[in-house]
């Protein structure tokens, strides 16, 4: 008698209430809706002069160099912090922790201001950089580097992060009790264990990246060629040229899908 | 409540006052009464400290009308009224701009209410010694244009034509205060803004005035806007803006009254 009425009661237990069901789809619909909506609207014939328009091929290729430019400084930067943080004992970890994840909240305008009052002309670090070595970072391509980097990098250190913390410390043990250095260690036996995560974090860094829009437009201005970038371009064009803005909206849209596939093995697959 | 009351009888007392004064702004108002709630006007950057004030004035003039203000380059502005932002005036840097929204019916006939031209913003005291437009064009000296885009670009563009000179800013900025900021924080040594731009920066910018800035005069234009929720506030805020009042406000600006 009791078992009878336990089995549908189970059934039940496992499957969410009708209400988060509802509230899910409602959900759904809110994020996918604009994504249909560029696709239904796309004017898809003027797709192939867009696409082969010189403005637009060079914002592309300067947002392609740039996001993998800020990436690489990002990997050679940004995995030493995710190690300090998931394995050095101090005590300003947190603070730590929390002065390198400020960007991912910081309003990317803001960033952009912060960005001019280290490194621009007249800022804190940029006066000494242009008195000692005449370097002017805003309006460079390296300032639009700069604002990427500052933007996306936390992105990585969080996911490297996240992956040196699920390592179990004691492979690093073993390896120092058979006398390997600690830089050994670091480069022959962490870096391999973690390495799709240093790999995810990269992907989504460079994604961020990609898309960057407040910094860079605020710290390094925009012109094309030098800092227009495919976000900036898409502002641009909004102005005086929709269509133009839908179908770059559409390639950066293909951009952060190619990402997502890329990662699925490590989000889909759970 | 009860000063709420107080209000509408100051409000309809004024209007009466208005409208036996027989005033143009009355016969804009049409029925007493008319003019109240809030008012929202979408202004091209180079008119923000003057609307701010014209704005301070008109709730003044009408207690009880809230003016909401949003100032950005005119063609943003534009974009914005054309996708059905709900906006009942729109007053912005150039003839050519405010043409798209009256193409879209989004806008009756638009006015003419002050013109504005190009002066150099540079560093104060003026270091790189720039005294014309050629001086702007050297090279180590760091340019900030607007956009072609948007008005203060295509005079620039235009001012750069009849100098006969070849322009190569480093950045071209959104709207015309994004210019004046970078001069402002010495990112560049010099920026094509208007003159309006440096008297309203002054003590923090010096401007410098170059010949060809008469080849390139902008004429803006205000009109209401038929996507706005307050047709009739939008009309009176109109007619203040073209009145001796709000013209002078607008002299003492350094805007130049339209042709």
């Amino acid at each position: 008698m009791t078992l009878i009425e336990h089995k549908p009661l189970r059934a039940k237990a496992s499957r969410p209430p009708y209400g988060l069901f509802a509230l899910a789809a409602v959900g759904v619909t809110f994020l996918v809706l604009p994504l249909v909506g560029l696709l239904v609207r796309a004017p898809w014939r003027s797709v192939p002069s867009i696409l082969r328009r010189s403005d637009v091929t060079t914002a592309l290729r300067l947002s392609l160099e740039t996001a993998t430019i800020s990436t690489a400084f990002a990997l050679v930067l940004g995995v030493p912090i995710a190690w300090c943080l998931a394995r050095a004992r101090f005590r300003a970890r947190s603070l730590l922790r929390a002065l390198c994840t400020l960007p991912l909240v910081l309003p990317p305008v803001a960033g952009g201001i912060a960005l001019l009052l280290a490194y621009g002309r007249r800022g804190v670090v940029g006066e000494w950089l242009l008195r000692a070595f005449g370097v002017s970072l805003p309006f460079t391509t390296a300032g639009v580097v700069v604002a990427e980097t500052f933007v996306a990098m936390p992105f990585l250190i969080v996911a490297v992060e996240g992956a040196l913390r699920g390592l179990d410390p004691r492979y690093d043990s073993a390896a120092a009790s058979l006398g390997a250095s600690r830089s050994f260690t670091f480069r022959h036996v962490t870096l391999p264990m973690v390495a799709p995560g240093i790999a995810a974090g990269a992907v989504l860094c460079w994604a961020r990246a990609l898309g960057e829009f407040g910094a860079t437009i605020t710290f390094a201005g925009s012109y094309p060629g030098t800092t227009q970038t495919m976000p900036l371009q898409v502002y641009l064009a909004l102005q005086d040229d929709p269509q133009a803005a839908i179908i770059l909206s559409l390639l950066l849209l293909a951009a952060s899908v190619a990402v997502l596939v890329g990662l699925r093995d490590r989000w889909w697959s759970r | 409540m009860i000063r709420r009351a107080l209000c509408v009888v100051a409000a309809s007392a004024l209007l009466a006052g208005c409208a036996s004064s027989g005033s143009k702004s009355a016969t804009a108002s049409g029925d007493k009464g008319a003019v109240k709630g809030t008012v929202v006007v979408f202004a091209a950057a180079s008119l923000k400290p003057t609307f701010i004030e014209l704005a301070t004035e008109f709730e003044a003039a009408h207690p009880g009308v809230k003016v909401v203000a949003s100032f950005g380059g005119s063609d943003t502005l534009a974009a914005q009224i054309r996708q059905g932002a709900p906006v009942d005036v729109f007053a912005s840097a150039n003839t050519a701009t405010i043409a798209t929204v009256v193409k879209a019916d989004d806008a009756r006939a638009p006015t003419p209410f002050a013109t504005n031209s190009l002066q150099i913003a540079v560093a104060r005291g003026n270091p790189k010694h720039i005294v014309s437009l050629g001086d702007v064009t050297a090279s180590g000296v760091k340019l900030a244009v607007c956009a072609k885009a948007v008005p203060c670009g295509s005079a620039a563009e235009k001012a750069f034509a009849a100098a006969g000179v070849d322009a190569h800013p480093v950045t071209l900025e959104q709207d015309v205060t994004s210019v004046l900021t970078k001069v402002e924080l010495g990112e560049v040594d010099a920026g094509l803004v208007y003159r309006t731009d440096v008297k309203a920066a002054a003590g923090k910018v010096d401007g410098v005035d170059f010949a060809q800035a008469s080849e390139a005069v902008n004429t803006y234009p205000i009109a209401q806007i038929t996507t706005g929720k307050n047709p009739n506030a939008g009309k009176e805020f109109v007619g203040f803006v073209l009145s001796p009042d709000g013209q002078s406000v607008l002299r003492a600006a350094g805007f130049e009254p339209a042709a």
